[in-house]
């Protein structure tokens, strides 16, 4: 290719939680002290990482009633631990995952600008939603949100957290001690919005800060998610592993940002995976091997499968056969508080019949293919050049990696990754920059980067309706 | 009740540049930095330097406003805009060791659950020094969040309105269900419920893990929370009160309550009334501290600082008024003063310093050595928790006694 090397984004995530993190492993260590966070993101800035990257879950899930017992639980709340690892970083991003449903926009984007004044503008925001009544029980508002409504919902809400972001004009601080003028308008922060979701007016309490807006990640797959987050995202979390459909998926993205009026290339695309090292290609896969059989216990693998049947297969033998009944749609949930359940459990189920028949999977073979898959498995070579790869050939922009292990996991890819993508240029070896916005090489379009583009509407507030 | 030789203990409020209005022109003030991580990270430091139990960080869902309803006052001569406490706080607890965090929330506007996660993850990162000052809340906040109809309009003509009283009372009581809800979060996980059990194969022990099923008049919350118990198992609850409803309120909820008495006298016949709520909220046997507020400007001559009170109200439209007294004069004067209204039952102070980071200095290097030499202040930490510093033990799990019954009223809801 003629074109220059493309340098890879990369993201460290802590998983921290959940069957992936393995938590028996003599070097498994706190999911919750600081300790733990403060290791993995220092690593992560060792190896000139672009972020780091937290994930949110707001109840424990529960089986039958009961919580879950076998997996990892317990983590801090996201956007504090963000402040406190800003404390003992530099330069690496502080992304959170804070859900659009169980939020509102007034205080969570005071938070994320709050965040980035705390961090010399690294705040960056992992946009989900949710429209579960079953996380709501621990809210005041419940679970109000209707499934269709949740984009409706997530659009409004990033649309008024970026007109609060922008409310303060990047000159609104007079600060003039001789004549006693602090601010230059006494209209700084006014904002004013009436929408479906949200119907709200009076003054944001934040000046603008240093990235004038946070950055936002979202995810997108469905028709009406990939336009969503063409048009608004900054970055997009790719589910896409496989070069062929994430090159597919990669062009329909582009295609969408350019017809949302924006520039090519201004939204990065983002898989997440995990990676296992080895010696040898041999030994990295029986690591593999080992690690995935650790994630998946058999009763892991029935928890696994259970959130698709719908029943309890506490009875099936996680070393025979898939169960050989349909999913129950009409019963109460079995699993409760996981993110996703499939829309359509018998599509799934038929899909899982045929991977295990093809590949003679016993129930737990297949929990593990679908359920503990590490994308990246090989030699420091060899997963350093199937990231560039992946990457020179816009399967995406870079990816967020996280490992089984917390914290130290990632501490063996910076080691031994790190210096062999830098040596080929792909990844940088000194930070250049001082904001994420820098670190992603996607800066804020000249006409929002002194705020003056929306004074005038300032008062008038962003579009009543979302674009639809 | 405290004795009159028991240390004294000090708590600094931090805002903006300071609590008189034109702090922020002083030529020793940061008014430029006032958002920037550095510029809390020297204050709280400072404190820290000076052996104080805690900080506290002012915070509100709205602008600050010299108004008594708290709309916006329009005003561009005094600082406006505010970071979230909660935050700052948490920036500054990994490059500290010992002073106390206490941050503000509003509890109308907030989820007590993402609060209670907020604090007990500010209690990870801080190594136990963990509080919380829970306000009710701001009158500019309910257009701002959009969740609830404002309140009535509140005037000093109509403070005592039934209609007003009614919705004091109310916004109180809403308060307290809400700091009972944060505090049972913190207790929904039993200090060992994390048992990494290899053999069986069970990461928690459930039975240890307890939903807190509170169901209010304003809001229902389940539980558990995601966070574990955090290293103070509570932390501390803290709460500025003026009046009988706001007194009740600490005295059912707090661990310390802010007062605001203008001499000896008030202070005792406040002191009373905070001792009475809580005998009556069953309390009486433990450890609750009423905190004086004072405002304070101080200098070591005496008329220096007085004069510079006079130099700062200049230049106001009117000379500063607040809640808590204003003490203008030498540290040696404050350590008297402190050490007589303890003798009303005063335990300790949350002094606001009208300029930053000059009176702050004052307090840590004039007024904290002043007291330590008279016996009454701490010559080094020697604890590493607020709840240390404070005398308050860590308290077991509300739940953790009630295991056998809790474990089948579970096991009862999962059939």
């Amino acid at each position: 290719m003629s074109r220059p090397r493309k340098r890879i984004i990369l993201g460290h995530y802590v998983a921290g939680v959940n069957h992936s993190t393995v938590w028996s492993h003599p070097d498994a260590g706190s999911q919750i002290d600081f300790a733990s966070f403060r290791h993995a993101a220092q690593a992560a800035e060792r190896g000139k990482f672009d972020f780091f990257f937290l994930a949110e879950g707001l109840i424990l899930r529960e089986r039958l009633g009961q919580i879950f017992d076998q997996d990892v639980v317990g983590r801090p709340d996201t956007l504090p631990v963000l402040a406190s690892i800003a404390a003992v970083t530099e330069h690496l991003g502080l992304v959170g995952t804070l859900n659009a449903t169980f939020n509102e926009p007034y205080e969570l984007a005071r938070q994320l600008a709050s965040l980035d004044h705390l961090s010399g503008g690294r705040a960056g925001w992992n946009v989900v939603t949710s429209f579960d009544p079953f996380t709501g029980q621990n809210f005041r508002r419940g679970g109000f949100l209707h499934r269709d409504d949740r984009y409706v919902r997530a659009e409004e809400f990033v649309a008024l957290a970026r007109a609060l972001w922008d409310s303060w004009p990047a000159d609104a601080l007079a600060v003039d001690t001789e004549q006693g003028r602090f601010l230059r308008d006494a209209g700084a922060g006014a904002f004013r919005h009436l929408g479906r979701q949200f119907d709200v007016a009076g003054h944001f309490t934040v000046p603008r800060s240093p990235q004038g807006r946070p950055v936002v990640l979202q995810a997108g797959v469905s028709p009406q998610g990939r336009d969503f987050a063409a048009a608004t995202a900054d970055a997009i979390f790719s589910p896409f592993h496989e070069l062929g459909p994430a090159q597919e998926y990669y062009r329909d993205i582009q295609a969408r940002v350019v017809r949302a009026g924006r520039p090519a290339g201004s939204v990065k695309l983002l898989p997440g995976g995990a990676f296992i090292l080895g010696d040898s290609a041999a030994d990295a896969e029986e690591r593999a091997r080992e690690v995935a059989r650790t994630q998946v216990s058999g009763r892991t693998a029935q928890i696994l499968l259970e959130a698709v049947w719908n029943r309890d297969l506490s009875g099936y033998d996680p070393d025979g056969p898939l169960p050989d009944v349909d999913p129950d749609v009409t019963g109460p949930p079995v699993i409760q508080g996981r993110a996703r359940n499939p829309q359509d459990p018998f599509e799934t189920v038929r899909e899982w019949r045929a991977l295990a028949a093809e590949h003679r999977y016993s129930l737990r073979e297949l929990a593990i293919r679908v359920f503990a898959h590490t994308e990246f498995v090989g030699t420091p070579t060899q997963v350093a050049d199937r990231l560039d790869h992946f990457v020179q050939n816009d399967g995406s922009d870079g990816f967020i990696l996280g490992s089984h292990l917390t914290p130290g996991g990632i501490d063996e890819f910076v080691d031994k990754v790190v210096p062999l993508l830098q040596e080929r240029g792909s990844l940088r070896a000194e930070y250049t920059g001082t904001t994420l916005r820098d670190n992603l090489g996607i800066p804020l379009p000249a006409d929002l980067h002194d705020g003056h583009a929306h004074d005038g509407h300032a008062h008038d507030g962003i579009a009543a309706e979302p674009a639809r | 009740m405290m004795s009159e030789t028991d240390p004294l203990h000090l708590a600094v409020a931090l805002d903006g540049a300071g609590w008189h209005p034109a702090a922020w022109r002083e030529p020793s003030a940061r008014p430029r930095e006032l958002f920037s991580p550095g510029y809390w990270l020297d204050l709280v430091t400072e404190a820290e330097r000076g052996l104080l139990d805690f900080v506290t960080f002012e915070d509100a869902l709205a602008l600050q406003s010299s108004r008594l309803d708290g709309t916006p006052d329009d005003r561009v001569d005094q600082v406006r805009g505010r970071l979230d406490a909660v935050l700052i706080a948490a920036r500054v607890a990994p490059l500290t060791s010992r002073v106390g965090l206490v941050p503000t929330t509003s509890a109308l506007s907030t989820e007590p659950f993402h609060v209670s996660k907020a604090i007990a993850t500010l209690d990870f990162t801080s190594g136990g020094r963990a509080g919380w000052r829970v306000q009710v809340g701001r009158a500019g906040e309910t257009t701002h969040l959009g969740r609830r109809p404002p309140g009535p309009p509140l005037r000093a003509d109509n403070l005592a309105s039934p209609e007003v009283q009614a919705y004091i009372t109310e916004s109180f009581d809403e308060t307290a269900d809400h700091v009972e809800v944060v505090r049972r979060l913190w207790d929904s996980w039993e200090d060992d419920a994390e048992i990494r059990d290899v053999a069986t194969g069970r990461f928690v022990d459930r039975d240890r893990l307890h939903y807190i099923d509170f169901e209010g008049r304003w809001f229902s919350v389940r539980g558990p929370s995601i966070t574990p118990r955090p290293p103070q198992g509570q932390p501390v609850v803290t709460a500025l009160a003026h009046a009988t409803i706001p007194y009740r309120l600490a005295a059912r909820a707090a661990d310390i309550v802010y007062v605001t008495p203008h001499d000896a006298d008030q202070a005792r016949a406040i002191v009373s009334e905070v001792r009475d709520e809580q005998d009556r909220a069953g309390r009486a046997g433990e450890t609750l501290h009423v905190f004086a507020d004072l405002l304070v400007v101080l200098d070591d001559d005496a008329n220096a600082a007085r004069q510079r009170l006079r130099r700062l109200d200049d230049l106001l439209d009117a000379p500063l008024r607040s809640d808590a007294a204003i003490i203008a004069g030498s540290p040696a004067e404050l350590a008297d003063l402190l050490l007589d209204w303890q003798a009303a039952g005063i335990t300790g102070y949350r002094l606001r310093p009208a300029v930053l980071p000059d009176d702050l200095e004052a307090i840590t290097r004039g007024l904290a050595p002043e007291l330590t030499r008279r016996g009454r202040f701490r010559a080094a930490y020697d604890t590493t928790t607020l709840r240390g510093h404070l005398g308050l033990p860590r308290p077991a799990s509300r739940y953790a006694t009630r295991r056998d019954a809790t474990t089948s009223r579970i096991e009862a809801a999962a059939r």
